[in-house]
């Protein structure tokens, strides 16, 4: 196997320009396959670590009527503060949120919006909320960017709000837009208005009541409440789990058409060797090479091509994957539109699995390809081989 | 002596003054309930136009409707042609639509009734509202005021129940018509959210009834939605299964 691994090493060497293609080819494949995982894991991570600061913490409680997507269930979807939660909110542990729906009017156009009551003093959601710690005559409010720009509103405009309290009675009231925050989760900003838990408690006759609480930690355990359902974080993330398996199942497609044409490079390659190298297998043969031990040498050679394309990639690659892991890759159009969490940046993690599981993969398909062709020599006669007479 | 005896004269000229005011000017219920007789009637069968005005465009619709009291309606869109066929039955507190495009017939309920008609500045719940205003409200007569040349006092409703859309009202009511020229609708709060005007005031089978109404939210920009009545007729014998649902898909 020794004199084996020397002359394949050398034979790739004698090859020249050749080889070099072969192994320049599949390292495009090698670098282009980790950085595009890499971008893969990396917006996993941004997407979960952006869900758990902006919007759901450690897991949360919605009240049993409460469905994110069917505003029409807000009206029914609060309750009041739970026992066993009262506790953990004074210690800061866990914070209430309470949603209604209602109206905007924006330069006069009506708008339905959603109120989200979060307490100022929170400290759980990365939520400028403290921006609603003002004494000021109207009603304090902040809105995320996207909602900005879809208002047309900024910071310090003052706005009509609509809604309707408890028992179904119009009010309606200005409201002083105090700060407006930039975030990649759109779920959190979209059409969202967030303002004094207090005060929208106030305005909907819905004194001690919530629709969502926010833990700070995630706990494995926690208790069943009456009317309340456990969200836990897996829970919550399932969305980002799904896209990121379609996501990686879309790519999949690509990366095989990347090791495709790489393949297709070295399958030429070998089944040119075996044509032209007639004369050397013979001798081979002749010196006293079993048959298989020829095949050996052939596919050693084939799956070197892997072996020298992993060392040149590591070469041009480090510093490159190292480059972007630093600067990430900023997508050239607005991510804001996506409707998902994704920042506009995104910054790729590779993490050891990842790399060892793309060499193995490459050197495994690389040996099989070699060695597909390399299995004709088995049935060459030997004799012919030596005169160098094509079979 | 002298000066008690004109004292006393002087006094009971204000209490006269007084009295003649007072009969002249009938209490706030009193005046609800002559509007009462004329705005509503055993049944109708009228044609209008809807006329929505957006902030770039308006468009018009015109709708055929049999109502008897404020139980019982239903409206069958005319024109347009997208709209055609569009029908609305509600039957006390129940509203139905269908839609010709799917023929399908959907309840309209719990929170969809706060959904705007056809983009129009009413809701399906100010369509359906069939409460009687005496029985929510608290009416209080607080002033005078002229109304493109018609007199008309000014009523404020409080309501008194909790469970309503609107914490209070105010209406202008024709003094010698007892018809409601302008109502005012507002929040808890105190702000104005719906205004409408009515005019076209006409002498319908003896009874005055105002032809046009423009109904505008006032948080809204734009000119509101103007419902024109074309024709109308009231009290006729209407057929029964108008109002079943089995017509919708007629």
């Amino acid at each position: 196997m020794k004199i084996a691994l020397k002359l394949a090493y050398r034979n790739l060497l004698g090859a020249g320009l050749r080889t070099w293609l072969n192994v320049i080819v599949l390292s495009f494949s090698f670098v282009i396959i980790i950085w595009m995982k890499g971008i893969i894991i990396g917006w996993d991570y941004q997407a979960k670590t952006d869900m758990t600061n902006w919007e759901i913490g450690g897991g949360q409680y919605w009240h049993e009527n409460y469905d994110p997507f069917d505003p029409f269930t807000f009206a029914e979807s609060h309750g009041t503060i739970p026992e066993p939660l009262k506790k953990e909110i004074a210690l800061g542990e866990t914070e209430p949120t309470l949603i209604v729906s209602g109206h905007i009017y924006p330069q006069g156009r009506m708008i339905p919006i959603t109120l989200v009551g979060i307490n100022p003093e929170q400290k759980i959601l990365k939520l400028p909320t403290h921006m609603l710690d003002t004494q000021i005559t109207t009603i304090p409010a902040i809105i995320g960017l996207s909602s900005s720009r879809n208002f047309k509103l900024g910071k310090g405009d003052n706005v009509s709000i609509r809604w309707r309290d408890v028992n179904g009675m119009f009010d309606a009231t200005e409201i002083l837009i105090t700060d407006v925050f930039n975030c990649n989760v759109p779920s959190v900003e979209n059409g969202k208005i967030f303002m004094p838990l207090k005060k929208l408690q106030e305005m909907v006759v819905m004194e001690n009541e919530a629709t969502i609480f926010t833990f700070k930690n995630e706990k494995t355990e926690r208790e069943a409440i009456e009317g309340w359902t456990l969200k836990t974080k897996e829970d919550l993330t399932k969305s980002v789990d799904d896209l990121i398996k379609t996501k990686n199942a879309g790519q999949s497609v690509l990366y095989a058409v990347l090791l495709f044409l790489a393949m297709l490079a070295i399958f030429d390659t070998q089944v040119l060797s075996i044509f032209r190298r007639q004369k050397e297998i013979g001798t081979y043969v002749a010196l006293g090479y079993t048959r298989r031990e020829v095949v050996v040498l052939f596919t050693v050679e084939g799956a070197m091509y892997s072996i020298l394309a992993a060392i040149t990639s590591a070469i041009y690659g480090i510093p490159f994957l190292i480059w972007q892991a630093n600067v990430g890759w900023t997508m050239p159009i607005d991510s804001s539109e996506f409707g998902m969490a994704i920042a506009q940046t995104l910054y790729p993690v590779y993490s050891a699995g990842l790399i060892i599981t793309t060499v193995v993969i490459i050197v495994i398909v690389t040996t099989v390809v070699s060695y597909w062709p390399a299995k004709k020599i088995a049935k060459m006669n030997p004799t012919e081989a030596l005169r160098g007479k094509i079979q | 002596m002298t000066n008690f005896k004109h004292m006393k004269t002087k006094i009971s000229i204000l209490f006269s003054i007084i009295s003649v005011i007072s009969y002249s000017q009938p209490n706030a219920d009193e005046i609800l309930q002559k509007v009462d007789r004329n705005m509503s009637s055993e049944n109708r069968v009228f044609e209008s136009e809807m006329t929505i005005h957006g902030r770039r465009s308006s468009r018009t619709l015109t709708l055929r409707t049999f109502s008897v009291g404020d139980i019982k309606s239903y409206t069958e869109y005319l024109t347009p042609p997208r709209e055609q066929g569009t029908k609305m039955l509600k039957l006390e507190n129940q509203l139905w639509v269908y839609s010709p495009s799917t023929d399908r017939t959907i309840q309209i309920s719990g929170h969809m009734l706060r959904q705007s008609v056809m983009g129009s500045d009413l809701s399906y719940e100010d369509m359906m509202d069939n409460k009687k205003l005496t029985d929510i409200y608290e009416a209080e007569l607080i002033g005078n005021e002229m109304i493109d040349g018609r007199n008309t006092w000014i009523l404020e409703l409080t309501a008194t129940t909790e469970d309503i859309a609107y914490a209070s009202r105010k209406m202008w009511i024709d003094t010698e018509r007892y018809v409601p020229l302008k109502e005012e609708l507002y929040a808890k709060s105190g702000q104005l959210l719906k205004r409408s005007t009515l005019s076209d005031v006409v002498l319908i089978q003896g009874r005055w009834f105002p032809k046009t109404i423009v109904y505008k939210d006032m948080l809204k920009q734009g000119d509101g939605t103007v419902f024109k009545i074309t024709s109308i007729k009231f009290n006729e014998v209407i057929p029964e299964y108008i109002f079943s649902k089995a017509v919708l898909k007629q």
